[in-house]
């Protein structure tokens, strides 16, 4: 045992003091707890929804409890929502080497069609057409393909069945064309204004504020339909209600590349100078403007998570970059400028650049446990080439939920087998590829209950349902317009703070303060007599100075030394 | 190389019926956030579309006002209550039609309340409690027994499991229904107080304590056992009913003459549990759900309030352009429905929540309901949900009152704090709004 013991000197010390012991950790984890743990991280990797709260932290017993119990709650979700993958049938396609010396992009279309099933290899098909430049899109469940040619030609076909849809011929430009929330309705961008369309060719709309459109977006969840025009002005429509909601001028003259962030319904817009801006319909001002290439902008995508922005310029430079950070990740060279990208739901990116096609798998996927950033890819996944140097791809589509690449070019539509593009398990409630008419109509009832308010598009989505965190003051400082600003607050501050700069001296507030206005004793005759023979002195300065400086200079004397 | 490509196998041949397939993944359901907003702001609307809480009324009513109302415990849907002019009726819920009625009294029927044997006891201010027998008699037979007291009776309540009830005057009598005598028992009082009792209730778990509430202002509990009071309390102002929660057996409500209504627990008498505040006036009459979470209320306003125990406002609101001062207040046993008796004479069956149907659900119909009501509660703290869900058109008197209420409490408010901060600190303490009230306890 230790005991306490005091010296002579009166000091006290400690004698036996026993070494520390060495415990084992307090307790150590079964190999069942471990894996219970390690799967509770995967789960919450793939379906967790943010941080947990710390509940530790809190004070109060009930929101304790109740958060506890939320908390629960999530867990459960996201173990069950883990454990139910097992029902998700379909597995994705690949293109496996099985060889050092093998490459995939080695691969030709031909050995694709003659490896898969029958009835894969007739989604392999090309259709020539003499009105084009074409121009693709496929339907938000990808079960319709709509085509349009520059010259006025538009057809919708169900291109799994082949079965056709409308055939129409406009005889004026067409820019470009976009389907609606489901396979009824399409807008097609044309010479002067934007028209849509339904199902069976019948105009049933006209926008005539879009004049000379050149690019589409429709945003499914909002109901929106954006625009961009040659003038730079970007619009959008509401389609469920026919009113259009903003009209933003992007002032950097005609637009060159347009895309929709899928996450966050943020339209990325393309410019001539080689920036791109970001918009949406609350802000005439773009959220973010970034300069991605140095020359102009030729095409752009997002991938499905919103995390990264691809973007082809004139200068040759195809850019990869991250939205959250907004920082430019790869910097990758192309032959020719890469005129159309399209990124598919697996995060494949094809890439039209010249006459060719070429097909990138992992650009943005991380794998390294270093770094947050993907690492550069070397060498394509998978090429294509219109195989005449006259026949370029003007734009590019992935089917949803299939491993089909559409390329719309000069001479016609293709459409590829590109394995490992496509979502193997869609979610039927959401969009289903395979719905029946029924379905399709309970799907737009639902949708259009649920339809957002353009208000919500922000750069974080999740936003609304969360907790304002302003303080009253700011919040009400917000919404009071004419109310100064912070900068400017501050700024009057300091002003009033240095209002009386230069009154006081030392000497002055001494007599100020401590002087004592009655009280006439020794040592304020001393000081008065300081005061008056300071004041003597510096009249003394003064005019010496100005014997020295002349009558003309002189004057300015005293005002200097202020 | 190994190439495989999506496909999918085809439906079986012959079955039509669709199939549909879920994945959860995140990626695929962009905006959840915003689309469970929007899902839970249309579900709010909904509620308060179909919001509509007024029922029926029961057959013709009363000629004069009702005053009192009581449930047979031993049925679902049978009911009594008694009317200014001394008739007493009994009423089927299910035909919303009397089945028994009396002139039973010559003055206004103060109490009412049932046997275990399902027999009816009825007190008035004409000095006499009558035992009747609705199930088993016509409407012309006497009463069974008749006891007569020294003063106007107010209220009266029976033991959970003997066969005594307690009549509530200037003092509590204890009758034994056992006995062939009209005398009382017992008679319990405080020994300094006089004044009225005003209301007076069993407890139906703890079977010997009794509660009343007086004009002097005093809430007195009573034990049975050694026959005398247990405790006091005083409140600023005089208590107009007192009701036991069924669940909670410790905790009782009082309804205060200052418009506010008082949850107490019997143990901790010197500060309320919760105060729930909303009434323009006098409450009347305050009555715990027979699951003992929420609480009716009935008041002087014209109007009938429903409560979470736990919360310091109404959840609800209900008022009719006719509906006169409401005295009584009553929840219907299966806890879905809601009664009221008012001074105009009517007694209208309301249904507990307002945009509630009672009809047989399909499962889906049943999923729908019970997600929209998480949805609800889950963004229940957005502004724009929160508006919706507490907004209640009100009659304009009721609007001008809770108004003016609010600028003279605020007033009030507003000047003690003057005082406060110009007197000494610490001179005049806070006092928590659940002890404000209490004037003092006395044991």
């Amino acid at each position: 045992m230790e005991r306490l013991v005091e010296n002579a000197g009166g000091a006290l010390t400690i004698q036996n003091i026993q070494p520390p012991v060495k415990r084992k950790p307090t307790a150590v984890l079964s190999h069942e707890d471990k894996e219970n743990q390690k799967r509770v991280a995967e789960a919450r990797k793939k379906y967790g929804r943010g941080r947990a709260v710390r509940l530790n932290q809190i004070k109060d017993k009930k929101l304790k409890s109740s958060l506890k119990r939320v908390e629960a709650k999530y867990q459960n979700a996201i173990l069950e929502a883990k454990d139910a993958e097992i029902l998700l049938e379909n597995q994705e396609g690949f293109l496996q080497p099985e060889g050092e010396l093998e490459r995939t992009y080695k691969v030709r279309q031909d050995d694709i069609t003659e490896a898969v099933g029958v009835q894969q290899a007739r989604k392999s098909f090309d259709l020539n057409l003499d009105l084009g430049p074409y121009t693709v899109d496929y339907s938000r469940n990808g079960k319709q393909l709509l085509l349009a040619g520059q010259k006025g030609h538009i057809a919708t076909c169900d291109w799994r069945s082949g079965k056709p849809g409308c055939e129409l011929n406009l005889n004026e430009t067409v820019r470009d064309v976009k389907w609606l929330h489901n396979n009824q309705y399409f807008a097609v961008a044309q010479k002067k204004h934007t028209y849509i369309y339904d199902s069976a060719g019948v105009e049933i709309h006209v926008l005539r504020k879009y004049v000379e459109a050149t690019h589409l977006e429709f945003l499914p969840y909002h109901f929106l339909l954006a625009g961009v025009e040659n003038s730079g002005f970007l619009r959008y429509t509401d389609t469920s209600t026919g009113q259009i909601v903003a009209e933003l001028p992007t002032r950097k003259g005609p637009p060159t590349a347009l895309a929709q962030n899928p996450y966050n319904a943020i339209l990325h817009v393309g410019h001539q100078n080689g920036t791109v801006s970001l918009w949406s319909p609350n802000s005439t001002e773009p959220l973010v403007k970034i300069q991605t290439n140095a020359g102009a902008v030729r095409s752009c995508a997002v991938t499905r998570s919103g995390n990264y922005m691809l973007t082809g310029g004139s200068d040759s430079r195809l850019k990869l970059w991250d939205l959250r950070a907004l920082k430019e990740v790869h910097n990758y060279s192309t032959h020719q400028p890469a005129t159309s990208i399209t990124i598919s739901d697996r995060g494949l990116a094809a890439i039209g650049t010249g006459t060719s096609v070429t097909i990138w798998k992992d650009f943005f996927t991380t794998n390294s446990a270093h770094s947050v950033d993907p690492p550069k890819v070397q060498s394509p996944y998978l090429n294509w080439h219109t195989g005449s140097a006259s026949n370029k791809p003007h734009t590019l589509s992935f089917c949803p939920f299939e491993d089909i690449l559409g390329i719309s070019h000069t001479t016609g539509f293709t459409s590829l087998i590109v394995p490992g593009a496509g979502e193997p398990n869609f979610d039927a409630l959401e969009l289903n590829p395979y719905e029946t008419r029924k379905q399709r109509q309970e799907t737009e009832v639902k949708s259009l209950l649920t339809k957002l308010q353009p208000e919500t598009i922000a750069l974080d989505p999740n936003f609304i349902g969360s907790l304002d965190v302003r303080s009253a003051e700011q919040r009400a400082r917000e919404k009071d317009l004419d109310a100064p600003s912070r900068e400017e607050e501050k700024m009057a501050k300091l002003k009033e703070r240095n209002r009386g700069r230069g009154k006081n001296s030392a000497l002055r507030r001494h007599l100020r303060k401590k002087g004592g206005k009655n009280i006439i004793d020794e040592k304020r005759v001393r000081m008065e007599q300081m005061r008056v023979e300071k004041a003597e002195r510096e009249k003394e300065r003064i005019t010496g100075e100005k014997m020295d400086l002349g009558p003309a200079l002189g004057r300015f004397v005293g005002a200097l030394r202020k | 190389m190994k190439i495989k490509s999506l496909s999918r196998a085809a439906a079986p041949a012959g079955s039509d019926v669709a199939r549909q397939p879920r994945n959860l993944d995140p990626a695929q359901h962009p905006f959840e956030r915003a689309r469970e907003y929007t899902r839970a702001l249309n579900a709010v609307k909904m509620e308060r579309m179909f919001a509509a809480p007024f029922v029926a009324q029961m057959g013709n009513g009363h000629v004069d006002g009702v005053y009192t109302m009581a449930k047979d415990p031993g049925s679902l849907e049978r009911f009594a209550s008694g009317s200014g002019d001394g008739v007493i009726k009994v009423w089927d819920l299910v035909s919303r039609e009397e089945v028994w009625s009396t002139r039973g009294h010559d003055n206004i029927v103060k109490g009412l309340c049932w046997t275990p044997d399902r027999k009816l006891l009825s007190c008035a201010t004409d000095k006499t409690v009558k035992l009747w027998d609705p199930h088993n008699s016509d409407k012309k037979d006497p009463p069974l027994a008749t006891y007569v007291g020294q003063g106007a009776f107010t209220d009266i309540t029976h033991h959970r499991t003997e066969a005594a009830f307690a009549a509530s005057s200037s003092v509590i009598s204890i009758y034994d229904t056992s006995r062939p005598s009209s005398a009382p028992t017992q008679t319990l009082r405080w020994p300094t107080s006089t004044d009225t009792i005003t209301s007076v209730s069993f407890n139906q778990s703890e079977t010997s304590i009794l509660g009343s509430t007086s004009l002097d202002r005093a809430v007195i509990l009573y034990d049975l056992r050694t026959s005398s009071p247990l405790h006091k309390v005083i409140l600023t102002l005089s208590s107009n009913k007192i009701a036991w929660n069924p669940q909670e057996a410790f905790n009782f409500a009082i309804a205060n003459e200052d418009h506010n209504i008082y949850v107490f627990d019997m143990r901790k008498m010197t500060r309320a549990l919760n105060v729930l505040k909303d009434h323009v006036a006098a409450v009347m009459d305050v009555e715990f759900s027979p699951t003992g979470e929420e609480l009716v209320s009935a008041s002087y306003d014209r109007t009938i309030r429903l409560w979470n125990r736990d919360r310091g406002h109404s959840r609800d609101i209900y008022h009719t352009k006719r509906m006169q001062r409401v005295f009584s207040a009553r929840w219907t046993p299966d806890n879905n429905f809601v009664l009221s008796g008012s001074d105009d004479g009517n007694i209208r069956l309301w249904r507990a929540n307002a945009s509630d149907r009672s009809g047989i659900k399909t499962a889906r119909q049943q999923q729908k309901i019970e997600y929209d009501q998480a949805l609800i509660r889950r963004y229940s703290h957005m502004p724009e949900i929160r508006k919706i869900r507490r907004h209640r058109h009100l009659p304009k008197t009721i609007k001008k009152a809770g108004d003016i209420k609010r600028e003279e409490l605020g007033a009030i408010k507003r000047k003690e704090e003057n005082v406060r901060k110009h007197s000494k600190p610490g001179s005049m303490p806070r006092k928590s709004e659940r002890e404000k009230m209490v004037l003092g306890t006395e044991r």
